[in-house]
């Protein structure tokens, strides 16, 4: 039997003391052969990402390996000189990191960063680097070369940054690459695009892939083999369709059933009460682009009014539009009876308790410098109501959002994204709103603590008969959670309909492509 | 300890800045009680003596002590180290006075810049202008058209540290203000006087508490400039660039009349950047090191 690309035995990665645990990495061991796949998945801090850094010895030097051998094509990784370890990488191995935008030198135009790993690794003439930089970027599929060639990255789009990182990483014909969540931070249709490239490039290089990520519809997509971990231990580890359809860890069967599914249940019937807020005909105009035109919607009572579709589309301007956090062009909004799209703030603040709002990312969304205490009675205080009144509601809600009560005293950074996330939420229902409107509000959680404030959501929507403006990139979480669902698409919103409705029978051509691209593991 | 007061102790410039700066401040303050004599006093009998000589002082009120002049007297009979050790306070008080002054009024117009846009641009480039002056010649024309006392010193030496102090803060603000929970505190119907006291100050803290380490120890400087040059306190002040102004024609016969007030300027100076380098290591994230 031939040697691996990948030979990991035994591998372990002390972390410094005083974290959480002792070791970021425990006992882990794993082969590569050549055209295979492995997805390494796991939730943040699980120790994905050291596994990866470990191999490409990017450690930083507060970790240590402790013990175990890591090999490549037979080579010894652990004792090889730094001058040695350079040449590896590029050479026997290539990397692709999550953000493309800081991965590539944006002072230097894009050709000349893959001319650059060849001038470092091969002889090659000029003219020999320019025709195998230019045929390795149309193995990547970026349209016209020499124009990419002299673009900067800030003049590409996010998908072809990652096509540019890929294109340097995969130069040489690496026997490994490395990708760490290289598809993260990009859209849905353009994730579909990348995953696919990678496995082009992979058959055509026969090079083995170490995949990181998070996401176990990409694992579906990619993976010949899987590697769940948790807390730096090996969970389980084994064949693709082994591990996602008959997994055999708890840990891997209930990570499995916090993906929520692509199927909506079936409508639920809903009063007919007046709208809370209303939207007609909304726009908003930057200089001279519109991000938002002509958009349109309604909240009931108890209703969850889902908006989805890709970055850049608009559906966040909306939401800010309809908070009145920044002003519409054109357009009204209605909050209850009052059309309040032109009022002035002084007018406007007595009224703002109607609509609040929990935004995405749970490092940002607390003041780092305010207890928690004091973040929560802020609105309450704001809308009039004594110190004594605040506290008691803001105590109450802290219980509800099962929080300790000692976290009143802390700060935010005492507590973990899904705890901010639920503290950002204690806030906004302590003015008592009509309408609550979620920004990405799960986006940035793993899968378990999303399906966590997903269910305090709905519990919270359920007793408050608040009605929910869902904002989100994730199509299986406005599956589950939505009753009606706007897809928007470069500032328009291009299909509205009851989500059972749109999942079934898209009526457009984007939403269908949309609904296709999500990754989803239940369809192998 | 909490991590943060841990942190800036075992940063080695944070406390070696400290400790200079605290043994300035206490050595000034206890003055009267470091067998010093009124810095004023002149006595026409004692001109010009050698360091560490003893003798009779006549004080103004007429009494006469026995004293030991360790740094020796100057031209016109008065002690040098009494002199040092007083100067030392208006140094001192100087550079916290123009610190504060300095940031409270840079902090002002640059937290109303950053926020308001509408106010941006008139404020901004009044700054321009303002900063387009020499700073030095700002302050002597200041001190010239106000008189020269402590309080116009502190004016005209915070007024040209105003623009700098106000970039600073409102390239603070206007990433600040678009933060999610600046945001999040405008859907609470927070008054935007409290949005910028509660959510945008104590966030710009770190880096405005640094920046005001330089104001002060630039002042200190430029405080012993405008006196040595004659255009700031008046000659009889004992502030360290008065003492080196008024060693400076003798300096080939008597070196320690400039040379004692600059050994306290430089280490105080030294300091205080020392703990301005230290405390942004420490307090900006940009620098701190990274745990994986």
């Amino acid at each position: 039997m031939q040697t691996p690309v990948l030979d990991i035995e035994q591998l372990s990665v002390s972390l410094p003391a005083g974290a959480d645990r002792s070791h970021a990495l425990q006992d882990i061991s794993l082969q590569l052969h050549a055209g295979q796949t492995l997805c390494v998945v796991g939730e943040s801090g699980s120790g994905k990402s050291v596994l990866a850094t470990t191999v490409m010895g990017l450690l930083v030097k507060e970790l240590r390996v402790t013990q175990g051998s890591v090999r490549l094509q037979g080579e010894s990784l652990l004792a090889v000189s730094p001058a040695r370890y350079r040449a590896l990488r590029g050479q026997a191995m290539g990397m692709v990191f999550q953000e493309p935008m800081t991965a590539l030198n944006p002072v230097m135009c894009c050709g000349e960063q893959i001319d650059e790993v060849l001038q470092t690794h091969t002889n090659s003439t000029r003219v020999e680097r320019r025709a195998r930089v230019l045929a390795i970027m149309q193995a990547v599929r970026l349209p016209d070369p020499e124009r990419i060639w002299q673009s900067y990255p800030h003049q590409l789009s996010g998908g072809q940054r990652q096509r540019i990182v890929i294109a340097m990483a995969m130069v040489m014909k690496p026997a490994l690459l490395i990708c760490d969540e290289p598809t993260t931070a990009l859209d849905v249709t353009t994730q579909q695009e990348i995953l696919q490239l990678i496995k082009t490039l992979q058959q055509d290089a026969g090079s083995a892939v170490l995949f990181i990520t998070h996401d176990m519809g990409v694992v579906a997509d990619i993976a010949d083999q899987v590697l769940v971990m948790h807390q730096g231990h090996a969970v389980e580890m084994g064949q693709r369709d082994d591990v996602l359809l008959r997994p055999q860890a708890a840990y891997t069967q209930a990570l499995l059933a916090a993906v929520p599914s692509m199927t909506p249940p079936p409508a639920r019937a809903l009063p007919d009460t007046p709208p809370l807020l209303r939207a007609i005909g909304l726009g908003k105009r930057y200089e001279h682009h519109w991000a938002l035109q002509d958009a349109a919607l309604r909240v009931l009572a108890g209703e969850t009014v889902g908006i989805v579709g890709e970055s850049g589309s608009g559906k966040s301007t909306l939401a800010r539009c309809v908070l009145r956090l920044i002003d519409p062009t054109a357009g009204e909004i209605h909050w209850g009876e009052d059309n309040i799209a032109t009022w002035p703030e002084t007018r406007l603040r007595p009224l703002r308790h109607r609509v609040q709002v929990v935004f995405q990312d749970p490092n940002r969304s607390l003041n780092p410098r305010l207890r928690i205490g004091q973040a929560l009675v802020e609105g309450a205080r704001n809308f009039g109501q004594t110190a004594a009144q605040a506290e008691r509601l803001a105590r109450g809600l802290l219980t509800q959002m099962r929080l300790p009560d000692s976290a009143w005293d802390r700060y935010p950074s005492q507590f973990s994204g899904g705890q901010r996330q639920r503290i950002a939420l204690a806030r906004a229902l302590a003015c008592q709103p009509e309408v609550l409107v979620a920004d990405e509000a799960v986006s940035a959680l793993d899968v378990s603590v999303q399906a966590q404030i997903l269910d305090l959501l709905c519990e919270v929507q359920a007793r408050m008969g608040l009605g929910l403006l869902f904002i989100t990139h994730d199509l299986r979480v406005a599956a589950q959670l939505c009753d009606q669902v706007i897809v928007m698409h470069q500032g328009r919103i291009v299909e509205h309909g009851l989500t059972s409705q749109v999942y079934a029978q898209p009526q457009q051509a984007y939403t269908r492509q949309l609904l296709a691209s999500a990754p989803a593991w239940q369809r192998i | 300890m909490s991590p943060l007061h841990q942190g800036l102790w075992q940063h080695g410039s944070v406390r070696f800045g400290g400790v200079v700066l605290l043994a300035m401040l206490l050595v000034s303050l206890l003055a009267p009680w470091l067998g010093t004599v009124d810095p004023a006093a002149m006595d026409a009998n004692q001109v010009n003596t050698a360091l560490g000589s003893a003798g009779a002082f006549t004080l103004p009120d007429g009494r006469v002590v026995m004293h030991t002049f360790w740094l020796g007297t100057d031209s016109f009979g008065r002690d040098v180290y009494s002199r040092v050790l007083f100067g030392g306070r208006i140094s001192l008080w100087v550079g916290i006075a123009t610190a504060v002054l300095a940031l409270g009024l840079g902090g002002l117009c640059g937290m109303l810049a950053g926020y308001f846009r509408q106010l941006d641009m008139l404020l901004m480039r009044f700054m321009d202008g303002l900063m387009a002056i020499p700073a030095v010649l700002l302050a002597i024309a200041l001190v010239a058209a106000l008189g020269a006392n402590v309080a116009t010193v502190v004016i005209a030496i915070a007024i040209p540290e105003v623009p700098r102090v106000t970039r600073l803060v409102r390239s603070l603000v206007l990433t600040l203000r678009e933060e999610p929970y600046v945001e999040a505190a405008r859907a609470l119907a927070t008054p935007t006087p409290v949005i910028l006291w509660r959510h945008i100050l104590p966030n710009a803290m770190a880096p405005l508490l640094v920046q005001g380490t330089f104001v002060a120890a630039s002042a200190v400087l430029t405080e012993a400039i405008l006196s040595f040059l004659g255009l700031g306190l008046p000659p009889d002040v004992p502030t360290w660039g008065n003492i080196m102004a008024e060693g400076r024609v003798q300096f080939s016969q008597q070196p320690g009349h400039v040379l004692f007030p600059a050994m306290f300027l430089v280490p105080t100076v030294l300091a205080i950047n020392l703990l301005g380098d230290g405390l942004r290591d420490v307090l900006d994230p940009k620098f701190a090191k990274r745990v994986g």
